[in-house]
């Protein structure tokens, strides 16, 4: 149902790191659930009638009464694994 | 007061002694915090006690005292799932990802309880992100069912039922995607309650799957389960799919005759007992003078199919925020993907990469359509199917009834090599919450396994905003007291 470079390439798709192990352990148990749930593709869809439009409606809300700059980011930044001045810190992106 | 005054208390008795200043929030407090002491080491409900609970506890004593809070939650000592933010406290949703990381803000919930006078004795195990049905993917060890410590407590609040089970707690809150409050509250013989889609607010709480998450009480009673959804219902601005209590229609379901439908179900998958348990709450309800039929949800069958494909593509959408920058763990690698690759590849247990990845396949180009466009369409027959059976013009019902789960609590460590056999375990209940319908178990009734007797569970299922029809049958059958 699924080999293991797909299972590669689902892990590296959701920056998972995996062992060798976990491969070959969720390349037999991810295929043996895609089994099971692909049961829907042979479901019956009676009629012609538009589904999986959701009812439920954008809830907005005008963007105003901004609180005070930094009122919350000393708590935030507390819980950042990195961060330095104020900033969080990250692996420089661009070369 | 004396020992034997606190055992199995509920809300409502508490409320009266603390009236007639027969008992105080401290003492209550201590009791618990003593029962946990004694019983959390065999049980491992409790992840965090926190020190400050007596001390809430005085400023509770103090502020009923002057009158400054009133109200049924008054000094009532809670446990909380360890996926619901507690400023200051950490919530580790039991991952190893969110181990050290502390909440900066309450849940709205926990806000709510607070300002109703509620005492937090501290947070409760699950499985890691609400990820499992038995509470053993949780990082820090399975809890256990005080039943039986050989077995499950169900999942994924495991920690929450076993807190009010084995007395370590008056109540808790749990949280509900897929059955999580309603199978571990049958597996422990507590009463268990999901709300409908929007009725309590999720903000704080760490999502799972956004569009089936939903909070609820764990508690002995089923009016204690009404007292605590009462206070945590309604609007709440910071999540927009809570709706305006303004535009439920005012509803009270008093001893009225109702209809109720008996789900068709296939009695082959469940055991005899539950069959048994069935049939005596029909035969109860009939006798109270409810009229019964049977009913058929045609897409029923494929709700586990449609669960397992919608809730993974929510999840891995979801937990792609822990990525080793905003918070929680950093494994560092050589550049930032690999700090990505390696915090996640460590942070995550085994069952939540597994999700992740089923959901980011069925997201997949090539994959899209044949499982998530499928699944959200099935959904929607699935919820339609529940629009019909709940219309009572067409000669619907007011309630359907099934059981929560397909047998008693199964052994620890029975069903975790095979993640498909775990998964059946919420054959029953993932569809309240595909559908958005109100559902609650109550216990009724106890199967014998290896000499002890283990706790069954009735599922009650009602449509949309009609909790108060599953708060009065509810306590119908609880007074009913049906024996298997």
């Amino acid at each position: 149902m699924i080999n293991i470079e797909e299972v590669e390439k689902l892990a590296r798709l959701a920056r998972i790191e995996l062992t060798d192990e976990e491969k070959e352990q969720f390349q037999k148990e991810i295929g043996s659930i895609l089994d099971y749930v692909s049961e829907l593709k042979e479901a019956p869809i009676e009629g012609d009638e538009a589904l999986a439009i959701s009812e439920n409606v954008n809830q907005l809300r005008e963007d105003e009464n901004p609180h005070e700059t930094g009122l919350y980011s000393k708590e935030l930044l507390e819980e950042t694994p990195r961060s330095e001045k104020g900033f969080v810190k990250v692996k420089k992106i661009f070369e | 007061m004396d020992k034997e005054f606190f055992k199995n208390l509920t809300i409502k008795k508490v409320a009266k002694a603390m009236q007639d200043g027969d008992t105080t929030a401290l003492e209550l407090t201590q009791y618990y915090l003593e029962n946990i002491k004694g019983k959390n080491g065999e049980l491992n409900a409790y992840l965090r006690i926190f020190a400050g609970a007596e001390d809430q506890a005085r400023k509770i004593d103090e502020d009923i005292k002057n009158g400054k809070i009133m109200g049924p939650l008054a000094g009532i000592p809670f446990a909380i799932k360890d996926n619901m933010l507690i400023k200051g406290e950490v919530a580790s949703a039991s991952s190893k990802i969110l181990e050290n990381y502390r909440a900066t803000y309450d849940a709205t919930v926990i806000k709510k309880l607070r300002e109703a006078g509620a005492i937090f004795l501290g947070t409760v195990n699950m499985d890691e992100f609400a990820m499992g049905s038995s509470t053993e993917n949780s990082a820090f060890g399975p809890t256990k069912n005080p039943h039986d410590p050989a077995r499950v407590p169900g999942g994924s609040s495991g920690g929450s039922a076993v807190a009010v089970a084995a007395d370590m707690a008056l109540a808790s809150l749990g949280s509900d995607t897929g059955g999580s409050i309603r199978q571990p509250a049958s597996f422990c013989g507590e009463v268990g309650l999901k709300p409908t889609y929007g009725r309590v607010s999720r903000s704080g709480l760490i999502a799972m799957a956004s569009s089936l998450d939903q909070i609820g009480p764990i508690t002995r009673t089923v009016e204690d389960a009404e007292i605590i959804f009462n206070i945590i219902k309604g609007k709440d601005p910071l999540d927009a799919t809570t709706v305006n209590e303004d535009v439920i229609p005012e509803t009270k379901q008093e001893n009225k005759k109702l209809k109720i439908g008996l789900l068709t179900y296939d009695k082959n998958v469940v055991a005899p007992e539950i069959n048994d348990m069935m049939e005596k709450s029909v035969e109860m309800l009939k006798q109270a003078g409810h009229e019964i039929m049977e009913v058929t949800l045609p897409y029923l069958k494929y709700s586990l199919s449609c669960y397992y494909i919608i809730m993974p593509a929510e999840v891995s959408s979801n937990l792609a925020r822990l990525d080793g920058v905003k918070y929680g763990l950093l494994k560092e690698g050589d550049n930032l993907l690999d700090d990505y690759l390696k915090t996640r590849g460590t942070g995550f247990g085994k069952e939540a990469k597994r999700r992740i990845m089923i959901g980011t396949y069925v997201l997949s180009s090539g994959y899209y359509d044949d499982y998530y466009s499928k699944a959200q369409e099935i959904r929607d027959l699935i919820r339609r199917d529940f629009e019909n059976a709940f219309d009572l013009s067409a000669g619907g019902v007011d309630a359907i009834i099934l059981p929560t789960t397909t047998e008693p609590a199964f052994k620890i460590g029975e069903k975790t090599d095979d993640p498909m056999k775990m998964y059946l375990e919420d054959i029953f209940t993932v569809s309240a919450n595909l559908a958005g319908v109100p559902a609650i178990s109550i216990p009724t009734g106890f199967a014998e396994r290896d000499g002890v007797k283990l706790p069954l569970g009735l599922q009650i299922i009602a449509p949309h905003f009609r909790e108060d029809v599953l708060f009065s049958l509810g306590k119908q059958v609880e007074n009913a007291k049906i024996k298997v």
